[in-house]
């Protein structure tokens, strides 16, 4: 390249390469940071644990709410924690329900609105769902409540954790 | 794209001065390792700030995970520590970090001593510079509490000794110190307290006033 013919002025390769190195430097400061605080949305899901929750001679064709207690690692605090289950036989099929209302997540029960016995009503913004957790048109709830993986070993019913059902 | 932004906001608020103002301020060339290598010894100010944003950054990122309490304390540092991604590199630039500072604070105030820069009309930023130098002591002797370990706990043990050591108010000072009698929950949270909050606050305030005066005075003369 001749003398008379820079594209680039001293200032200017000045500002790219001292904003390049600087920018270099900076990162290998920030990044280490950012990447420790981002953790948790990029930690790989637990395979989730079968618990005990009750023997299949307990459940009827009518939903019944059993406790689920089990040990739950939150960081550095393992812990035992109490859900609620609400568990009934289809025919031979075990339905293990989640009464989280799919709305805005408060509490449903199955028979709590007087009118409606064989629904699972929510007091919140009075959703209701079927008994086998569809959501009924019409109610506040988009999607059916959610149900929890399960298996039957030795006349024990043993569940995992909810699953959406879209 | 950018420009264009940079532009429309200029336009409304005028910022081109205001970095301007610290862009276009000359370095003297007694000062400037370009022209006298020896001039590096005036870097060593520039050095403490910059390990003191390390340490304040390094140390808002460990908060997300430390918890101050003494049954969770020592388990949330091994936590982030050796679970968390970066975890090694974080608490190691804070601890590490924690002692660089101290280093380039003193090698500073040697150059500020041997340069003679502490004589009138600097002397208000000497004081400013001693109150610095506390305040980060400060900040190394309740960061050290933290991690809630035997090294931290007989550390924080010998340095409520040294206060309780003072003529007269040595013993209420101790008590104030640790929160209590013992060295325990109270004293872990109000370390935390001093440590995250309090101390940083003071030290931020305190680099404030000194860089207005370094502007206002300039940097003292060659010898
Ligand atoms: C000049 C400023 C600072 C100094 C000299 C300093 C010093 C220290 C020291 C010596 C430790 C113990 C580290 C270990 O033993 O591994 C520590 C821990 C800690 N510091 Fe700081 N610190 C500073 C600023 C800050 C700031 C601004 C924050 C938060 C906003 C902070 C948050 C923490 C936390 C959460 C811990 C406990 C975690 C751990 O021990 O790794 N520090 N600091
Ligand atoms: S939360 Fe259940 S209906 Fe709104």
């Amino acid at each position: 390249m001749s003398e008379k013919n820079h594209n680039v002025s001293r200032r200017q390769f000045l500002t790219y390469t001292l904003m390049g190195v600087g920018g270099f430097m900076g990162s290998a400061m920030i990044m280490p940071m950012v990447r420790f605080a981002v953790d948790p949305i990029l930690r790989a899901e637990a395979a989730s644990d079968m618990y005990e929750l009750t023997e299949v001679e307990n459940l009827t064709d009518e939903p019944q709410s059993f406790p689920l207690s089990f040990e739950q690692d939150d960081g550095w605090v393992t812990q035992q924690v109490e859900e609620t289950v609400w568990a009934y036989l289809d025919g031979e099929d075990v339905v293990a329900l989640s009464p989280v209302c799919t709305h805005l997540g408060c509490t449903v029960s199955f028979g709590g609105d007087e009118s409606n016995p064989d629904q699972f009503f929510c007091p919140c913004h009075f959703g209701r769902f079927e008994q086998d957790g569809t959501n009924v048109p019409g109610t506040p709830p988009t999607e059916p409540l959610h149900r929890y993986e399960h298996e039957v070993r030795d006349g024990i019913v043993y569940v995992g954790r909810p699953q959406s059902q879209q | 794209m950018l420009q264009r932004i940079y532009d429309w906001i200029d336009d409304r608020i005028d910022i081109t001065p205001i970095w301007r103002d610290i862009a276009d301020h000359e370095v003297p060339e007694h000062v400037n390792p370009g022209h006298h290598f020896s001039a590096f010894v005036y870097c060593f100010g520039g050095l403490t700030f910059f390990t003191v944003v390390i340490q304040i950054l390094s140390g808002m990122f460990l908060t997300m995970y430390y918890v101050p309490d003494i049954v969770n304390a020592h388990a949330s540092v091994e936590y982030l520590q050796s679970e968390v991604a970066f975890g090694m590199i974080v608490r190691g630039m804070h601890h590490w970090g924690a002692s660089v500072v101290i280093v380039m604070m003193f090698l500073h105030t040697l150059r500020v001593f041997f340069t003679g820069s502490y004589k009138k009309p600097r002397e208000i930023n000497w004081v400013v510079g001693v109150l610095i130098f506390f305040v980060i002591l400060g900040l190394g002797f309740t960061g050290y509490l933290l991690p809630w370990d035997m090294k931290a706990y007989f550390a924080t043990q010998v340095g409520l000794e040294i206060a309780i050591s003072v003529p007269v108010i040595g013993d209420l000072l101790g008590e104030l110190l640790a929160g209590g009698e013992i060295i325990g929950a109270q004293t872990l949270t109000r370390f935390f307290a001093i440590h995250v909050f309090f101390l940083p606050g003071a030290l931020l305030g305190l680099i404030a006033v000194h860089f207005i005066m370094i502007r206002r005075q300039g940097i003292s003369g060659p010898l």
